[in-house]
């Protein structure tokens, strides 16, 4: 810690560094942050840029950065704060961090923050005629009533750039040229998964460009947790990614645990870790049968549903539903197993186990799925780390990313099990990197499941001291967890009360949007649905 | 009076009063014996070849695939052929939170649908606007937009829930009139208007 005080103070002697916190914090004034920004990065090999957190301190806007080493995994954070509010301005990092290009149109969107040498500063996810900033504290949620006129598309951006003398102007500038070819596709399309909708600019069948327009689901969840306690907060961590629920109420439970300072059970942490692993295993079978599906092995989905019925079975025992299952609370879980639970898991392992063989035989070298999945959409090593592409997409390309090796949590440290990792990072490695990582849950699985047994049926499954009225101490918290898509992260910054003042979710597949037009770009339009069903994302997940 | 369901007892359904009114209000008057016939064979066939429009935004979307994956089977009652283009399809089962962005989109799918069309509210985000009612920019029940026939609570419901949801959705389909009753009430319509016309012009 020392260390990394001494060398930032060396590189900007204008930033304080307070290693007081879980990580240390770094506050610089604007003017230095962009300096400080590149020496971080390519000094101190802070390569990847986790999370974008925008902020309303009343007297100040501003941003928290989380900041990842690659070599050491470490994470530091930056606080850039500016006090006005009327034409709020910090300078753009996409020129260091390709991943803040929506990170940062999110915080222009929400808080009405510009940043300056943004290539494309628009709205991300409201609409286009939006009114006033909504995680802004005093706005009024009576400004932007319900409209049902649609849109009007958003054919022109701009951008903000600085000149030598420090004055700000702004360019305008246009999304597509006037003489581009551009399709619609989606909101409501079968193959985008959701409610998504690209525009892409063609040449013939080859894709120029892909214009991501978000925002279909875009729930405010962020802005809701303002106004709820930290038990209530839980149940909305499950409806973003509800592929990965378990694990996003997980991380969040670990998030609020950290800070309270409350000592979670072994057993409880194991069935924790358990649920996890079956959930990851649910969601990897739901992308090997939508994969399979989006080109046309319809056979290969029923499949897949076929065997997460036998996980939303141990679910259903347990917890009491299929989907959205509330189990994790702050402490521990809401209740024990059920007593064949462990019997239920060891079943459900053997036959997905069993199937596995099976779909590779089926379908992995199908000579259809062959030629319309290698080589398609590539995604270098380095562009998964500027892009921040974690998960199984970031792992194709090479990159070892998985939060359970290189920031252990839970009970990660106690288990045996590999990292997959390939390193081509076109379709087929992505859809390989999903089969293999499953028999890695079943490995987990199966450990775990001779751990519980040898704990005994029952036991304590919840921390006996949880507070009944959550006070989070005053200051910020932020967890990452290895959700079933990449690394998800709670950011919880509290002013002593029992309502938190910010809550951010940093969630992976919001950076996965990011580079479809980057995978897309020269390929055939006919691949942007094989590369985006590769690429897994859950639409509410980017929406929050 | 009751509306016959094949794979249901009259009494396992809940709501059979409402149900009940409603057939004894559609057949007040009785109806033409081979009008009726018809409408019975035209509803026989509508009712059991529901097909949907994919329309998942969110969690009951997953739900609704395994609704047509092997364990449940909507293939069963003949549910299954979930169509792309609303062109296509007979009902919107609403599957999500539908929000300020997506409402005219949702409006305009329903617009393009063919007659006879039916909506079915799915999940409490849809019924209410559920536990994402405070939000800024969510529309509070789709009821707001569009009108629902089917309310289907549940966050998500369960697959069974799904059916039960479907099968009432059929008992309201095997009751309505396409031939004799509809044009009585369009020309009681066109009387009263005229009626109301004229006591405006006096």
């Amino acid at each position: 810690m020392a260390e990394i005080e001494n060398k930032i103070t060396q590189l900007c002697p204008q930033a304080q560094v307070d290693t007081t916190g879980e990580f240390p914090l770094v506050t610089v004034d604007d003017a230095q942050w962009h300096d400080l920004a590149r020496a971080l990065k390519t000094q101190m090999h802070y390569d990847v840029l986790s999370a974008v957190v925008g902020m309303d301190w009343t007297e100040a806007l501003g941003c928290v950065y989380y900041l990842t080493n690659t070599s050491t995994h470490e994470l530091l954070h930056v606080k850039v704060a500016t006090t006005d509010r009327q034409n709020p301005r910090l300078h753009s990092v996409v020129d260091l961090w390709p991943v803040a290009n929506f990170q940062e149109r999110e915080v222009y969107d929400f808080f009405g923050i510009v940043f300056i040498g943004h290539p494309d500063m628009r709205r991300m996810f409201l609409r286009t005629d939006w009114v006033g900033y909504p995680l802004r504290k005093d706005y009024d949620p009576a400004s932007n009533p319900l409209r049902l006129e649609d849109e009007t598309n958003e054919d022109y951006t701009c951008r903000w750039v600085e000149d030598e003398n420090g004055k700000v102007k702004k360019i305008d500038g246009k999304v597509f040229e006037d003489d581009e070819y551009v399709i619609n596709v989606g909101p409501q399309h079968p193959s985008t998964h959701g409610v998504m909708r690209y525009r892409a600019s063609l040449d013939g069948e080859i894709v120029k460009k892909i214009d991501v327009v978000s925002g279909y689901i875009h729930r405010g969840i962020e802005k809701i947790c303002e106004d709820l306690t930290y038990p209530q907060m839980l149940l909305y961590t499950e409806r973003m990614d509800y592929m990965a629920a378990h694990i996003n109420r997980h991380c969040m439970c670990m998030c609020v645990e950290k800070a309270l300072g409350i000592e979670v059970p072994h057993r409880a942490e194991l069935i924790r870790l358990m649920m996890d692993e079956l959930m990851r295993l649910s969601s990897h079978l739901l992308s090997y049968g939508c994969l399979t599906m989006d080109q046309g092995a319809t056979t290969a989905f029923f499949y897949g549903f076929r065997e997460r019925e036998l996980i939303y079975d141990i679910f259903d025992r347990t917890c009491g539903a299929r989907m959205s299952m509330s189990y994790s609370c702050i402490g521990g879980v809401v209740a024990d197993v059920h007593e064949d639970f462990i019997k239920d898991v060891r079943h459900a392992c053997d036959v997905i186990e069993k199937n596995l063989a099976e779909y590779h035989k089926l379908f992995t070298g199908n000579v259809i799925a062959v030629n319309r999945m290698t080589g398609v959409g590539l995604l270098s090593k380095q562009d998964a780390i500027d892009y921040d592409i974690t998960g199984p997409s970031g792992r194709a390309s090479g990159w070892h990313c998985d939060v359970r090796k290189t920031n252990p949590y839970s009970l990660y440290n106690e288990f045996d099990f590999d990292e997959v990792v390939y390193e081509n990072g076109d379709s087929m490695d992505r859809y390989m990197v999903r089969m293999k990582e499953m028999e890695q849950c079943i490995k987990i699985l199966r450990q775990a499941c001779d751990k519980l047994e040898a704990e005994g049926v029952q036991g304590e499954y919840c921390a006996p001291k949880v507070p009944k009225v959550m006070k989070l101490p005053v200051g910020h918290w932020y967890q990452q967890v290895e959700a079933s898509r990449g690394a998800f992260g709670v950011y919880i910054e509290s002013d002593g009360g029992t309502k938190p003042v910010r809550v951010h979710f940093q969630s992976p597949c919001f950076n996965l949007i990011g580079v479809v037009d980057l995978t897309c770009r020269d390929n055939m339009i006919a691949d942007l649905i094989t590369i985006t069903a590769s690429l897994d994302f859950v639409i509410p997940d980017i929406d929050r | 009076m009751e509306v016959k369901i094949k794979s249901m007892k009259h009494e396992d359904f809940k709501d059979n009063e409402y149900i009940d009114n409603l057939v004894e209000q559609l057949r007040a008057g009785g109806t033409n014996i081979i009008v009726g016939k018809l409408d019975q064979l035209m509803n026989w066939g509508v009712s059991n070849s529901l097909w949907p429009l994919c329309f998942g935004t969110s969690c009951c979307a997953i739900e609704f695939m395994c609704l047509g994956a092997a364990r449940y089977d909507m293939a069963r009652y003949g549910f299954e052929v979930a169509r792309n283009s609303p062109r296509q399809a007979d009902y919107i089962m609403c599957q999500g939170t539908i929000n300020y962005r997506m409402a005219p989109a949702l409006k305009r799918l329903y617009e393009q649908m063919a007659e006879p069309k039916y909506v079915i509210a799915c999940g409490s985000c849809t019924v209410s606007g559920g536990p994402f009612k405070n939000s800024y920019c969510v529309v509070k029940g789709v009821d707001e937009i569009i009108p629902v026939d089917v309310y289907l609570p549940g966050c998500p419901p369960r697959p069974e829930a799904f059916f039960y949801a479907l099968m009432q959705l059929q008992r309201k389909i095997k009751v309505q009139k396409y031939f004799g009753g509809v044009n009585r009430k369009e020309k009681l319509e066109l009387k009263y208007d005229g009626q109301a016309l004229q006591e405006e012009t006096k």
